[in-house]
């Protein structure tokens, strides 16, 4: 193998046949006897499941000789937890707290392709509020910061740069903070809805995503100072875990690595959903198709998310006081949340209404919330830009009130089977690198 | 097209049942009942309501859909009226029944031909329509064009009693981990695939997990002295 670039972790000789012993305790001599004695057989090593660099719980299976990858399997299924199954048993509304929880680093990206399904089926795609729209743009967006921001963080984690990783985390939680004052809760928000979300923004949030901004910004500006010119940074990245178009296209590779690879291929740009094609923002793409310029990529996504999020605060202040739900009373959900002196709990103005003023609003509430709506037969595809690439949902409805069938097409589920062509031929060392290169989650690849 | 055309060649079974007019494309459920328990005093024990997916549709299938079918029936050639069973446009997506003996070929021109040029295919699902006799198991497919920008979706029914269906990793590598999932949760069997093991559940595990006769498990909770069922146990609207 040659390598144009300066390497980290290549061998100290440059003579091939010299060979490479490591050993962790025991006695040399008779180390070096057992491997003069096994010669050039192949071993095969285990990485993970429960390895702190594999993201999770991935198993990876490696064969080596010396410190060469000559084969990658991945393993996976160890996190599997049968949530596509679970929501065939529970009503359309439940299903988004269980998909939520799929890749819980960017829960509110499969919210949103799963509602856009559902809101397919129904056929009320078009009557989802303005306003609703552009709280899922921002709640997507700043997902989809906080994912990339993971990703960094963690791969700098595993190449032994813990300041990346914390520096990645400060940011991420100044976008959980909004997050939070929006939603209610940091991840896994069940946040948005069939119909629009589940409550509006409150009082001072466009201050707090204004003021949250330059604090996002100033990280991710420390994050490119701290990386993208370190020469051992580069050392392990540049040339690293490579991946040109054909092979992008021949494995269904989406989102940042294919657009590593050179094709600007992102959703928001070529099926707009939620009146994307309306938010001013650029695609970042490169053509080195390697590690590092994954990593640019995802911190050039990152700032230009933060002009979508800025444009996404000055067009709620503009609509303050719009509705964030469809009008149709019979699918929208009918309890608004509020935050009382004891905590986050449902409106006192809304149990006023149902517990003392009107008997029909009770009965519609507790339809709604025990029965569910019912969905026409039918199936959908919808398929939004998540973070990791192009996220799917297939939804199948009996025309009754829980799916009857609901498929998540989890990137980083498809992106994994690259894992053997980025690693293989390599050092042990960028198998690391190349996991987190790829940055799936393991609760998503295994739902 | 004949509806009752046998889809899969084994001679499984067309019992069940059989209504409506309309051309049956697929018998997703029979419900039965307005609530999950039976023997509920309701009253609606005695309901039953096949419900059918929207029928075939018609020309001018409107968009696009009519550009790619009519290129899609020139590849063909004599094989498309045996390949393509049916056409749906609905809820503005097109769907194309495939017969399986031609899934291959009609991926292979869906990637290739420079008119359709549907450069991934987005995975496998399966599905599992235990009513509809005879082609119990389908095994869905989106296909994505780049190019052209475009979306469609390959349908391929199968019995449970002969649950074959051609791989296409030979034409679409990266449907080899769809596959297996879909093999894993649903049994389909996916003819000439590289290496159809199990992907999410252990490798000794039993059965096929996201069948509809599968049970979801779970333990009834006892809160406050009030058993709770397990949720697919719960008495509960359908």
């Amino acid at each position: 193998m040659t390598q144009t670039a300066p390497h980290a972790t290549g061998a100290f000789t440059d003579d091939p046949d010299a060979p490479e012993y490591s050993a962790y305790g025991g006695d040399w001599s008779e180390i070096a006897d057992e491997a003069a004695r096994l010669g050039q057989q192949r071993i095969v090593v285990n990485m993970g499941p429960q390895h702190p660099s594999t993201h999770g719980v991935l198993r990876v299976m490696l064969e080596i000789e010396g410190e060469t990858v000559t084969e990658t399997r991945a393993g996976i299924g160890y996190l599997h937890t049968g949530i596509e199954k679970n929501m065939e048993y529970r009503t359309w509304t439940q299903g988004v707290t269980f998909c939520t929880r799929m890749d819980y680093v960017a829960s509110m990206s499969q919210e949103l392709v799963y509602c856009l399904g559902v809101e397919k089926l129904l056929g009320i795609t078009d009557d989802v509020p303005e306003r609703a729209n552009v709280l899922r743009v921002l709640m997507a967006e700043l997902t989809r910061i906080g994912s990339h921001l993971v990703a960094v963080g963690t791969g700098g984690n595993e190449m032994g740069a813990t300041t990346v990783m914390t520096t990645a985390f400060i940011a991420r939680e100044d976008t959980f903070r909004v997050i939070e004052m929006i939603s209610g809760l940091r991840t896994n928000n069940a946040y948005i809805r069939p119909g629009g979300v589940a409550q509006d923004a409150p009082e001072g949030a466009v201050k707090a995503i204004r003021e949250m901004i330059p604090k996002v910004k100033q990280k991710l500006d420390e994050l490119v100072d701290l990386q993208l010119a370190n020469p051992i940074f580069k050392g392990r990245l540049k040339g690293v875990a490579n991946l040109d178009l054909a092979g992008c296209m021949a494995l269904g590779v989406t989102g940042p690595i294919l657009r590593s690879a050179g094709l600007p291929y992102d959703l928001r740009k070529s099926e707009p959903y939620c009146g994307y094609e309306t938010y001013d923002f650029q695609v970042p793409t490169s053509t080195d198709g390697d590690a590092y310029s994954r990593v640019v990529l995802r911190l050039e996504e990152c700032y230009e998310s933060l002009k979508i999020v800025a444009q996404c605060a000055d067009r709620l202040e503009a609509s303050e006081g719009e509705p964030v739900m469809v009008a149709d009373k019979k699918i929208a959900w009918p309890a608004q949340l509020s935050v009382g002196s004891d905590g986050q709990g449902n409106s006192l103005d809304h149990i006023r209404h149902i517990m003392g003023e009107s008997m029909e609003a009770l009965i519609h509430h507790f339809k709604l919330v025990t029965e569910g709506f019912k969905v026409p037969a039918g199936q959908v595809y919808s398929a939004i830009e998540g973070p990791k690439g192009l996220l799917g949902v297939h939804l199948v409805s009996d025309g009754g009130t829980k799916p009857w069938r609901a498929h998540f097409r989890d990137p980083g589920f498809n992106n994994l089977q690259a894992l053997g062509i980025l690693t293989e031929g390599g050092q042990v060392a960028d198998v690391v690198v190349a996991i987190a290169t790829i940055d799936m989650v393991l609760g998503g690849v295994d739902r | 097209m004949s509806d009752s055309q046998d889809l899969t060649g084994t001679g499984a079974p067309q019992g069940g049942p059989q209504p409506g007019d309309r051309d049956q494309i697929t018998l997703i459920n029979v419900r039965q009942g307005q609530f999950g328990a039976q023997g509920d005093t309701s009253g609606f024990d005695g309901l039953v309501r096949p419900v059918q997916m929207p029928g075939a549709s018609e020309r001018p299938y409107g968009e696009w859909f009519d550009g790619v079918v009519d290129v899609l029936e020139e590849l063909l050639g004599d094989d498309a009226a045996a390949a393509i069973e049916h056409v749906v446009v609905d809820r503005g997506e097109l769907t194309l029944r495939i017969a399986r003996e031609h899934l291959i070929a009609v991926a292979q021109h869906l990637r290739d031909d420079q008119d359709l040029r549907f450069e991934m295919c987005l995975g496998v699902s399966g599905v599992h329509y235990p009513a509809d006799a005879g082609r119990e198991l389908h095994a869905v497919y989106p296909m994505q064009s780049i190019t052209h920008n475009r979306r469609l979706r390959l349908e391929v029914a199968v019995s449970e009693a002969d649950p074959h269906v051609p791989s296409i990793v030979s034409v679409y590598p990266m449907n080899n981990w769809h596959e297996r999932e879909t093999w894993d949760f649903f049994g389909i069997v996916f003819d000439g695939h590289p290496s159809l093991a199990r992907i999410e559940m252990p490798d000794d595990w039993v059965g096929h997990p996201q069948r509809k006769d599968y049970p979801l498990g779970g333990i009834p909770v006892e809160y406050k002295g009030a058993e709770i069922p397990s949720p697919d146990n719960r008495r509960q609207y359908r």
